[in-house]
């Protein structure tokens, strides 16, 4: 297999010879395989951060009553199935890490970044395959390791998933040690894998576009891919080098965030906010990305204002290295950074909106097919919005100074993150389903589970803020405790109940899955009738993807285009007024 | 369910929430405006037979206004915001005669350092009181945070008060209440498992009920 | 399907795992068999004016307030009558070698009215120490040995027992309780079973020792520690007495 760098030989001269099940499937150079192990890995988490969420939960809409099951969990986590608050904080720190950083990152950057980024520029593979696996296995076994906290003396990790010091960093505040430990190295170790796939991202844009694939003729999902990518490589490190300092400050006695030494508490807010808010771009652009391509699609017209999405995807980049303050309003730090950072906060709002009308104009006078992935990326922008315009309730500090720490805030991450982010994965997941496995999800399937879950998530995440507007903190095992908060009892168990009927609901998507996988209808080339290189090749493509070079002759959204009779125009087709591109590469 | 705040009690609270108002405005207005939008789009531009979809690329005319209405629009809540900030939280904005106290603030639990009769803190007068911050109504306060082990948070919903509580930081905080009572105090900084209980109270008395306190309070010391 | 059996398999391990020394009794299943049937007795004193407790303010916590009918106290020092109480005596000399075998009962350590009652408890090494809480409201029972590992735990409700062992000698393992900061105990953990704590009318016994002479040692928390020693017949008994100054 070709590994230099600037290599476009066809498929054709891959080996012919048949590679073991174990180097096909398991240790697999193939950016699609490795893309497929991403995704159930990534699905598997999903699944143990869901139910985090849904003991969590439990415990908040109904205190007294076991859990159910409860009586499986060990004396140390919930006597008599009922969590303890040591186990509850637990529960809330590895529900963050555990969705934040081995689901949602995993399926939008580990999944649809391997998969799509070679395929959509017309590339056998990525640039690196052996870095590509290598990067997959490492990733695994940082989720591996990360769960093995839960079986440690002292239990996991409880000092939330932003691990501020000094809680996090003396075992005497919390009782828990090794597990904080392995969540740091385990971060790490997760670090390390997101690093390498950085590298291959950004070298195989760089590189390996084929011909006549221009930069303004790359597809938002890549341009959103390849953006994040640079915000990995820069951010992920500044968070290995904060998680080894509190590992060196827990174990070898240094005092990097240790007041009582010559140390400074707040140093880790700055670095890990300093990663955490790139982090949470890394979180949304991919999404962002991939939606375009999916409204366009759907909407049968090109994504409005092309040039500006690119523009806007860039300056959020850019931006988001200058706003980490704004998780740190009320940190103690100099007030004066409070102006500074709100005004950077605010300005960055001002790309989300830009994209936020691009989408709606890319729908209107469309002639819009309503498709599962269509359904859910129209429900992405419908409730990334909401999580947008609730983040300028924060970015004001007087008003953060309330609403900081409430459920304002949770119900704000949860808009862009499930809302958001998973909304998108959903759509993508559904859309590139046939590509990957040669069938469809079954589209009826698909749209149940579309519509039961937008409903039960916003009667689940919706009512959240108002519990915030109420002052009800975040991370609080026991509200009863406040005169305050008892009348937002029944609220919180509405909230409950529908969490638990949003989880149930995902059943759907997950044997929906499973069983197309199986039984769903063969898929061909172009199922949607899109425009990307992708739809040129088989369901699944066979190892290396095309068997000629592709020509890429002009941008991927020319849906409705006057120059054909269909309502699509493929890339790759050559018509008569097309010229080939003078030479190879950029 | 709604978005109204809950009744305040402290001088800056009514700018806090005007500010919280006209923001809930802005975004409410842009709110209805997408999703509105959205809902129509997908009525009217819906597939049916024998349609087709206008080949738009864009509009120059259309960036401009939704980069530049967007963006004045939070220019100017961020000039709203920053005066309100810099009055409440900067560093010069104490008033000079806010009565000082120490808040010791441990897992779990506040311990409140008043003057004592003398009037000067950090005297053999002073005295402590768990959990219990009693102040006049009508004149300010400022609280010196001290943070024993982990960060805290001091947070009195009902005056829109917060501020971390951070080991090895001198942290100031102040506030002036405007309504005789009883508040509640609560931690808003996760710092362990009985981070949740980490309940105070704020009692709010007339100028006479707060002297009457603090004298049985010094008398009963003296008792002891 | 790959789904279904990893859950599978996670509820399992959650099922029989989860960690720390937790439940479940101490090494030896058997009674203790003492080595002889001599033993050792006497009286603890405090010379001069017994201090004055600090008041604890336990105003915010009502449930607890409700079950002091005199204001609530922190008994550091509790002399009754001459008699000081809570103050670890044990064998530090004189012993045939180990190893003991440990107990299968458990020490208990219960807190009630926001204080730990026994202040004072003796377990010995590998024995089950029961904790208990007999008050509707949180406690955080906080330990951080020097030669044991620390623990935080938290007991939310009324009725529940948390079980801890301890691995090596410790004179003494202090107990806090973080909610409330008044409220301390202390553990001492011995290799051997011939340790006491003086009630509150400052009396202690020692039994189950064979013949021999034997160095005490007796510990209080402030007052500092006094030896002593004593020499015992087989059967027979014999009184050391302790004087703490004030």
């Amino acid at each position: 297999m070709a590994t230099s760098a600037v290599s476009l030989e066809p498929a054709a001269h891959v080996e012919a010879h048949e590679l073991s099940f174990l180097r096909k499937y398991i240790f697999s150079t193939d950016h699609k395989i490795i893309g497929i192990q991403f995704l159930l890995m990534s699905f598997v988490f999903l699944l143990f951060g869901g139910l985090m969420a849904m003991m969590i939960r439990w415990q908040l809409g109904f205190p007294e009553r076991p859990l159910p099951a409860g009586q499986l969990l060990p004396e140390t986590m919930a006597p008599g199935g009922i969590l303890l608050p040591e186990f509850y904080n637990s529960l809330v720190t590895m529900h963050g890490t555990i969705m934040v950083f081995f689901a949602i990152m995993p399926l939008l950057v580990g999944v649809f970044g391997n998969y799509l980024i070679p395929l959509k520029l017309g590339a056998p593979d990525m640039a690196f395959p052996r870095l590509n696996m290598a990067s997959f296995w490492i990733a695994f076994s940082a989720g591996i390791l990360m769960m093995a906290g839960f079986f440690v003396e002292g239990g996991h990790a409880a000092a939330g998933w932003t691990a501020y010091a000094p809680l996090s960093a003396d075992p005497e505040w919390t009782g828990v040690s090794g597990g904080q430990q392995i969540w740091l190295l385990s971060i790490a170790i997760l670090g390390l894998a997101s690093i390498m796939g950085a590298l291959n991202y950004i070298t195989t844009v760089v590189n390996l576009r084929a011909p006549g694939m221009t930069w303004f003729r790359m597809p938002l999902s890549i341009w959103a891919l390849f953006v994040t990518a640079i915000l990995v490589l820069l951010a992920i490190p500044i968070l290995s080098g904060a998680a080894i300092m509190l590992f060196f400050d827990q174990t070898i006695g240094t005092h990097f965030f240790d007041w009582t030494d010559g140390g400074q508490v707040i140093l880790w807010q700055h670095l890990f906010w300093y990663f955490g808010h790139p982090e949470v771009y890394i979180l949304i652009l991919p999404a962002m990305g991939m939606v375009s391509d999916i409204i366009a699609n759907g909407s049968r017209k090109p994504v409005f204002g092309y040039h500006s999405m690119v523009f806007a995807l860039i300056s959020i980049s850019f931006l988001g290295w200058v706003v980490w303050g704004h998780h740190m309003f009320q940190s103690g730090m100099n007030p004066t950074l409070g102006m500074t950072f709100m005004i950077s906060t605010m300005i960055i709002a001002v790309p989300s909106a830009i994209k936020v009308f691009n989408w709606m104009g890319t729908m209107w006078r469309g002639n819009i097919r309503f498709h599962v992935p269509m359904l859910h990326s129209v429900g992405f922008v419908a409730m990334f919005v909401i999580g947008g315009l609730s983040g300028i309730f924060m970015a004001a500090t007087p008003v953060d100074i309330y609403i900081h720490d409430t459920y304002f805030i949770v119900a704000h991450i949860h808009y862009v993150l499930f809302g958001g982010s998973l909304f998108a994965i959903f759509a993508a997941v559904t859309y590139w389903y046939p590509k990957m496995f040669g069938r469809m999800m079954n589209s009826t399937v698909g749209k149940v589970h579309f519509w039961l879950t937008f409903l039960f998530y916003n009667m689940t995440f919706f009512p959240m803020h108002d519990l915030g507007i109420a002052g009800h903190m975040r991370r609080i095992y026991d509200p009863s405790q406040y005169e305050f908060l008892q009348p937002l009892a029944p609220l919180n168990r509405f909230i409950t109940v529908s969490a638990l009927l949003l989880f149930t609901v995902q059943i759907l998507f997950a044997a929906n899955f499973i069983m197309s996988w199986f039984k769903g209808k063969k898929a061909g080339e172009n199922p949607w009738e899109a425009n990307g290189l992708e739809w040129t090749v088989p369901s699944p493509p066979p190892h290396g993807n095309f068997a000629k070079v592709p020509t890429v002759y002009r941008g991927p959204y020319e849906y409705s285009s006057p120059l054909v009779e269909e309502d699509f125009l493929l890339q790759t087709r050559k018509l008569a007024s097309d010229v080939d591109p003078a030479a190879a590469g950029p | 369910m709604s978005w109204i705040l809950p009744p305040s009690a402290s001088t800056f609270a009514g700018e806090i929430d005007f500010l919280y108002y006209v923001i809930l405005v802005i975004t409410g207005i842009a709110f209805v405006v997408v999703e509105v939008g959205l809902l129509v789009f997908a009525i009217k531009y819906r597939a049916r037979p024998g349609r087709k979809a206008q080949y738009i690329e864009g509009s120059t005319k259309a960036e401009i206004i939704w980069t530049a209405v967007p963006a004045v629009t939070l220019v100017i809540i961020g000039l709203m915001s920053g005066g309100v900030w810099n009055h409440i939280k900067g560093r010069n904005s104490i008033p000079p005669n806010a009565i000082p106290y120490e808040v010791h603030v441990k897992q779990f639990e506040w311990n409140f350092t008043y003057r004592g009769p003398d009037g000067q803190l950090g005297t053999s007068d002073d005295f402590i009181v768990r959990n219990q911050l009693h102040i006049p109504v009508n004149r300010p306060v400022e609280l010196q945070l001290i943070a024993e082990d982990v960060i805290h948070s001091f947070f009195v919903p009902a005056f829109r008060v917060k501020q971390d509580a951070v080991p090895g930081m001198d942290i100031r905080v102040w506030f002036e209440a405007t309504k005789v009572g009883e508040y509640e105090i609560a931690c808003a900084e996760l710092c362990g498992l009985g981070h949740y209980r980490m309940r105070a109270r704020v009692f709010v008395h007339s100028a006479e009920d707060y002297q009457q306190w603090l004298s049985d309070r010094a008398a009963a010391a003296d008792e002891e | 399907m790959r789904r279904f059996w990893v859950t599978s398999c996670l509820f399992a391990f959650l099922g029989c795992g989860g960690g720390d020394g937790g439940s479940g009794g101490g090494g030896g299943a058997a009674e203790t068999a003492p080595l002889g049937n001599a033993s050792i007795s006497g009286m603890v004193m405090f010379s001069g004016d017994a201090p004055a407790n600090p008041a604890i303010d336990m105003s915010e916590e009502p449930e607890c307030a409700a079950k002091h009918t005199d204001g609530p106290t922190n008994p550091i020092v509790s002399v009754t009558d001459g008699h000081l109480a809570n103050v670890f005596v044990r064998v530090v000399g004189g012993l045939p070698g180990g190893p003991y075998p440990v107990p299968s009962e458990p020490a208990t350590i219960d807190q009630n009215g926001c204080l730990y009652v026994p202040r004072v408890v003796g377990v010995m090494v590998g024995q089950t120490l029961a904790i208990t809480n007999s008050d509707p409201l949180l406690h955080n029972i906080k330990a951080v040995p020097t030669e044991n590992r620390l623990f935080n735990i938290s007991q939310p409700r009324a009725g529940m027992t948390s079980n801890r062992i301890f691995t090596a000698p410790e004179i003494m393992v202090p107990f806090e309780c973080s909610v409330h900061g008044w409220m301390n105990a202390y553990a001492g953990v011995v290799e051997h079973p011939y340790f006491a704590v003086s009630g509150a009318d400052g009396s202690f016994t020692i039994s189950g020792l064979p013949a021999g002479t034997y160095q005490l040692e007796a510990w209080h928390e402030t007052l500092g520690t006094q030896s002593g020693d004593v020499t015992v017949e087989a059967d027979g008994s014999a009184t050391l007495n302790f004087t703490f100054g004030g």
